[in-house]
């Protein structure tokens, strides 16, 4: 197990057995060439632990090859172009219409080609769903403190696929060339112009000119096949190699330990069910694609600058950045003959930056704590209240952001102001975090606090007795051991201290103000009022022996 | 202490049932992994043999709605629509097809997962996890051979080498940068130029209906009316036509001449019509929305509003100045005109902006 | 008004039109009623104006002043024409309820006989827009659906959406969905501009056209079918995204529960 004894293995078995059929032949073949039998050795009774959030990141990949699929065969049949064409397909109510190659070809593909409706909107409810795995994902990771050490940089993989999905979902939003996603091109023009000094270079560099030019929508097809797709390909096979190299985190439990991982092995328990899960979520988006419409670029008409329908958003998980353009005050500022269009610019640096702020977590979590252990044991996430606490403000953010996103639906929806929606935004921008973390971490401590009373008291079991003298008590059951257990398991850190003022010496320390702040930040994870001490095994004897009634 | 699973380390080894506590020592110690309990399929032949039914009739039914998915792929032709509650009025083909797949694909999940959780073992078993970090003798010794490796190739010592390697280095991908220079023009003055900027006093351009590709007469346009206009000679099939009507689509509407606020905006415009462009200065939208009570003009992309009546200055929204305002007059046979180009640049703005 | 329409076409049209005195509304009904019938028509217009006189007194003249004049409460009504009665009580959103943002779609109170008369008095006070006929608002040629979706798109989408269904304006005002609008109706706004919609008169938008966007609005609302299953409202984005999350996300994990979850044990500890 350890590096030294696999070293003396490496030599060739000169007396290997009998191949008992074909397939072990077959086997021997292949493991002669490219060693299967020492890859297989360690991996084909891989423990996975079971969980259904450890799945989250399967519908990920799934989601994703199901888009390779399908995508592999809309390019069989889109045509990349912005070349004007007039149409006489068969949707009669574009007939005689002015469109693009790119449009008129995804119309062919939802009307002329026999399944390329399905396969489009295949492509397109797995590409939101994609996206929105990834972010529950990263949550599920997020709460649970699965990014510690050592699985720091597989966080930062996933990040990355996050980010790169929600911008290869854009583009291919974008290629159609409809109404709407051409709104949305527009957008980026705009925003990419509001860019100090080089914005305009950039924007004529990547409209191949003026806005809307002939070049984009191919330009966006290289990006959005090939590229991006591309860099995703590697990084989720490097997120795949770590998850098995790190093996899987688990829950605390009975005969769970930091050494150990325990759940069913992968021949034949998770080939099956992993497996089986794949076929599942292809066939629940095909079922989705069936009954519902998903992108119907051919009611959207085809673009036209001039044109635009109401309803004007992006795809979901562009919302929250729809909505830190649509409350930001329309700042402008003149500068010596410039201008700095802040109304967009300063959007387009907050965006990145709060996809970043989740991102960077683990890094300021592990240096304010000065935690450089592993941790395999997951989290509850109860017993990390300020982290839980700052994820659940970083997630009310996000919804105040899809909110303001999507104001104009919520005003005729629920019959609102639009202003006043986007008012109460711009407000909760600021103070609903601020309230959230505050309400998320009292939430965590009160329960800790029932987990304390349960393990101290045991739980209780709905069965009221009469007591001799006419009380009446409910009665408690002791947990099992495994519960008592489990609910005891996590640690308590304490908050880092700063140096004695003085050293041993009675010389005054200099402590610089980033070790002043870290120990603040510590005090604040750690500190006071941030955890409910663990019952000790002292006041467990104590109460026990008193036959557990109060 | 084998890291390979094999029968020696099912959990009988931890055989405490995890029910009693110890009445001494810790109550919270790890009790071990709890013993395995065997499920109804396990002790129960009977119920074996049921769940196998179970999972082969899903294959089964996958492999039925493979065919279903070929016979709907060649029955229905690509037109037929057909009622489906509550969905509605649905393509017969692309429901079938969904349905088809879905159900050929679920099932086969659902009988693998199916057989997974009643067939297949549910023992727990433990694994041991690999230390990540390296021991000290081997971290010693990649250290001691990147040394030897280092040292032999003299990188630290013949600077002269490393220098203009990383010289090179640095140097190389800038020939990739200089390729992408003929991505686009440059942007020189084409932003701050419309369709409009021919136009002269002496050579007015036509404003043309968007609706009617007509020259449009002031009386046609009635207070509270809308209508959309492009510059003369801008024809939809020429080939920069999307180009040019993204700088010039203009939006005319009439004020009373009681409520309009802003007298040099009343000035640019013909008895109460102002031409303004239709190009949002926030990010380019089409801004249109006008309300005719009001004089308000809301942009449908990210609702920054514009009084129409003041010069369209901005009341509401991101959009941080108003919208460009065209001068017309009409022309001898009476139609209206314009007699020059924006004063400033139309659309979003931009850091080589002046004004 | 179905049934109103559908009379029209009947043989004794002109009859019922001098009945209820639709001639009132100008030169679309002189069309109809032959010429040496005018001298009736003016006296039934004259009627129908009396008609309509009082039953303005009564449920308008409150807001509108009793002779359409206009007060603080509500607009003026002259030169407003027949068309702008006709759609404003014909949709219900006339007589007002309360203030508010916007004046509401809601039942209509009047029969369509009355709101003729109104229309009638209306007319009366100033020239304007006429309630429009039958041909006007049909359409005949397959070809104007095409053509009216490219009109729709410029000069209606931005504020009631691709597929027709509303959208939001400032200060809690909106764009009503054009679903279940009756085709005249669709006419009649586009002529008149009701409360903040802009008005496309025949100038700058035809007739023909307006023929045309009325074609593609009935066709995309009523006749369209969806394909590729529910529109989810025909909203866009963010219906799309609210079904993927809760249906899509939602019955994946839900799935995902039920493979994690350990199988039932024969007896329970």
């Amino acid at each position: 197990m350890t590096a030294s004894s696999t070293k003396g293995a490496a030599k060739p078995a000169s007396t290997r057995a009998k191949p008992a059929n074909k397939a072990e032949s077959a086997a021997d073949w292949v493991d002669g060439r490219l060693g299967l039998y020492t890859l297989a050795k360690s991996n084909l009774r891989k423990i996975f632990p079971d969980h259904w959030s450890f799945m989250l990141g399967e519908i990920c990949l799934y989601t994703f090859i199901i888009i390779i699929l399908t995508g592999v065969y809309l390019t069989l049949f889109f045509n990349p172009s912005m070349g004007e064409v007039v149409y006489h397909g068969s949707y009669a109510p574009l007939d005689g219409i002015r469109m693009s190659e790119a449009y008129a070809s995804t119309l062919r593909i939802s009307f002329e080609v026999r399944g390329g409706l399905l396969i489009r909107q295949i492509h397109h409810w797995a590409a939101i769903v994609f996206v929105a795995a990834m972010l529950v994902h990263m949550m599920r990771v997020f709460f649970t403190g699965a990014f510690r050490k050592p699985r720091e940089i597989n966080w930062l993989f996933g990040f990355l696929l996050l980010f790169l999905g929600m911008f290869d979902g854009f583009m291919g939003y974008s290629l159609p060339d409809d109404l709407l996603s051409g709104t949305g091109v527009r957008f980026m023009e705009g925003a990419v112009l509001a860019v100090p000094l080089v914005g305009t270079y950039l924007q004529m560099f990547l409209y191949g000119g003026e806005f809307p030019g002939t070049d984009i929508v191919p330009r966006f097809f290289t990006i959005h096949v090939l590229l991006i797709p591309g860099i995703m390909l590697g990084l989720l096979v490097a997120h795949l190699i770590l998850v098995f190299y790190h093996k899987h985190t688990q829950w605390a439990g009975p005969g769970k330990t930091e050494k150990n991982v325990v759940g069913m092995p992968l021949m034949p328990v998770y080939m099956a069910k992993a497996g089986g899960f794949f076929f599942l979520v292809f066939g629940i988006i095909s079922a989705c694609s069936a009954i519902a419409t998903v992108n119907p670029i051919w009611a959207y008409g085809p673009y036209r600058p001039d044109q635009v329908s109401t309803d004007a958003q992006p795809d979901w998980y562009m919302g929250f950045s729809e909505g830190l353009i649509r409350i930001m005050p329309g700042w402008e500022i003149g500068l010596w003959g410039h201008t700095l269009n802040l109304g967009v610019f300063v959007p387009l640096m907050v965006f990145p930056l709060v996809l970043v702020a989740i991102a960077v977590y683990p890094f300021i979590e592990s240096w304010v704590t000065g935690d450089k252990r592993e941790h395999h044991i997951l989290d509850r996430p109860r017993n990390a209240p300020v982290r839980t606490g700052l994820g659940a403000a970083w997630i009310s953010l996000y919804l105040v952001l899809l909110i303001g996103g999507g104001n104009d639906l919520l005003a005729t929806h629920l019959h609102l102001s639009l202003n006043d929606i986007t008012y109460f935004v711009r407000v909760g921008f600021f103070v609903v975090p601020v309230i959230t973390f505050f309400v998320t971490k009292r939430w965590c401590l009160g329960l800790q606090r029932r987990d304390k009373d349960k393990v101290l008291h045991g739980r209780e079991t709905g069965v009221i007795k009469r007591l001799p003298h006419g009380e009446f008590v409910e009665v408690h059951a002791q947990l099992p051991a495994a519960k008592l257990h489990t609910y005891t398991a996590h640690e308590q850190p304490q908050p880092l201290e700063l140096p004695a003022e003085f050293d041993e010496n009675g010389v005054k320390r200099k402590v610089g103000v980033i070790a002043k702040t870290r120990a603040k930040l510590s005090q604040g994870f750690y500190g006071e009022g941030t955890q409910i001490p663990k019952p000790t095994a002292e006041e467990h004897h104590e109460i026990t022996s008193g036959h557990g009634h109060h | 202490m084998s890291h390979d699973m094999s029968k020696d380390t099912l959990p009988e080894s931890h055989d405490s049932h995890g029910t009693e506590v110890a009445a001494h020592g810790d109550p919270f110690a790890d009790p071990g992994l709890p013993a395995h309990e065997p499920r109804r399929t396990d002790i129960d032949e009977r119920a074996a043999q049921r769940a196998e039914r179970q999972v082969s009739l899903l294959f089964i039914l996958s492999m039925l709605s493979t065919v279903g998915f070929i016979a709907s792929f060649v029955i229905f032709p690509i037109d037929k629509i057909v009622y489906i509650f509550p969905i509605g009025h649905v393509s017969a083909l692309n429901f079938s097809l969904g349905l088809t797949l879905g159900v050929a694909l679920f099932c086969i999940g659902a009988g693998a997962v199916h057989w997974a959780r009643t067939l297949m073992s549910d023992h727990e078993l433990p694994a041991e996890r690999h230390a990540i970090e390296a021991d000290d003798e081997v971290r010693a010794d990649v250290i001691e051979q990147f040394k030897t490796g280092a040292a032999e190739s003299g990188f630290g010592r013949r600077k002269m080498i490393r220098n203009t390697l990383i010289g090179s280095m640095a140097l190389v991908p800038l020939s990739g940068v200089v390729l992408l220079r003929d991505l686009g023009p440059l942007p020189e003055d084409k932003l701050e130029h419309t369709g409009w900027d021919e136009a002269t006093p002496a050579k007015p351009i036509q404003l043309i209906n968007m609706n009617t590709n007509e020259p449009m007469k002031p009386e046609d346009i009635t207070v509270g009316s809308l209508s959309f206009a492009k510059p003369e000679g801008l024809e939809e099939d020429a080939h920069d036509f999307q180009v040019q009507i993204a700088k010039d689509a203009l939006m005319l509407v009439r004020i009373a001449p009681g409520d309009l606020k802003d007298k040099q905006s009343a000035e640019l415009g013909f008895e109460g019509i102002l031409a303004y462009s239709k190009i949002c200065t926030h990010v380019g939208c089409p801004i249109s929305l006008y309300e005719q009570q009001t004089h308000h003009a809301l942009c449908p992309c990210h609702q920054s509003t514009f009084d129409l009546a003041d010069g369209a200055r901005v009341i509401f929204g991101p959009a941080g100045h108003p919208l460009p305002q065209l001068k017309i007059t009409v022309d001898e046979k009476g139609f209206l005109v314009a007699t020059g180009d924006f004063d400033e640049p139309v659309g979003p703005s931009y850091w080589e902006r002046s004004r | 008004m179905k049934k109103l329409s559908a009379r029209r076409r009947h043989p004794l049209a002109a009859l019922v039109v001098l009945l209820f005195a639709l001639a009132a509304t100008g030169g679309l009904y002189a069309a109809f009623a032959p010429a040496e019938k005018a001298q009736a028509d003016s006296s039934v217009q004259t009627l129908a104006i009396e008609e309509g006189k009082k039953l303005f007194a009564v449920g308008c003249s409150s807001c509108h002043g009793l002779n359409g004049e206009g007060s603080s409460d509500g607009p003026s009504l002259v030169g407003v024409g027949s068309a702008a009665v006709d759609f404003q009580v014909g949709t219900g959103r006339m007589p007002a309820q309360q203030p508010g943002a916007q004046v509401p779609k809601k039942k209509t109170i009047y029969s369509q006989p009355e709101i003729d008369q109104m229309a009638a008095f209306v007319a009366s006070l100033g020239p304007g827009p006429v309630v429009p006929g039958k041909e006007q608002y049909t359409s005949t040629n397959p070809d104007d659906v095409a053509k009216g979706g490219e009109l729709f798109r410029t000069n209606c989408a931005q504020c009631h959406n691709f597929a027709g269904q509303g959208g939001a304006l400032s200060q809690g005002k909106y764009a009503p969905a054009l679903d279940g609008v009756d085709a005249k109706h669709i006419y009649e706004a586009m002529q008149t501009g009701p409360q903040n919609m802009p008005s496309f008169p025949d100038g700058i938008m035809p007739e023909e056209q307006k023929r045309q966007i009325v074609a593609f609005v009935r066709h995309t609302t009523n006749d369209e079918p969806n394909p590729g299953g529910l529109t989810l409202g025909s909203l866009g984005p963010v219906t799309e995204g609210l079904f993927g999350w809760i249906f899509g996300l939602g019955s994946l994990i839900a799935i995902a529960i039920w493979v994690a979850a350990h199988t039932t044990k024969a007896k329970k500890s």
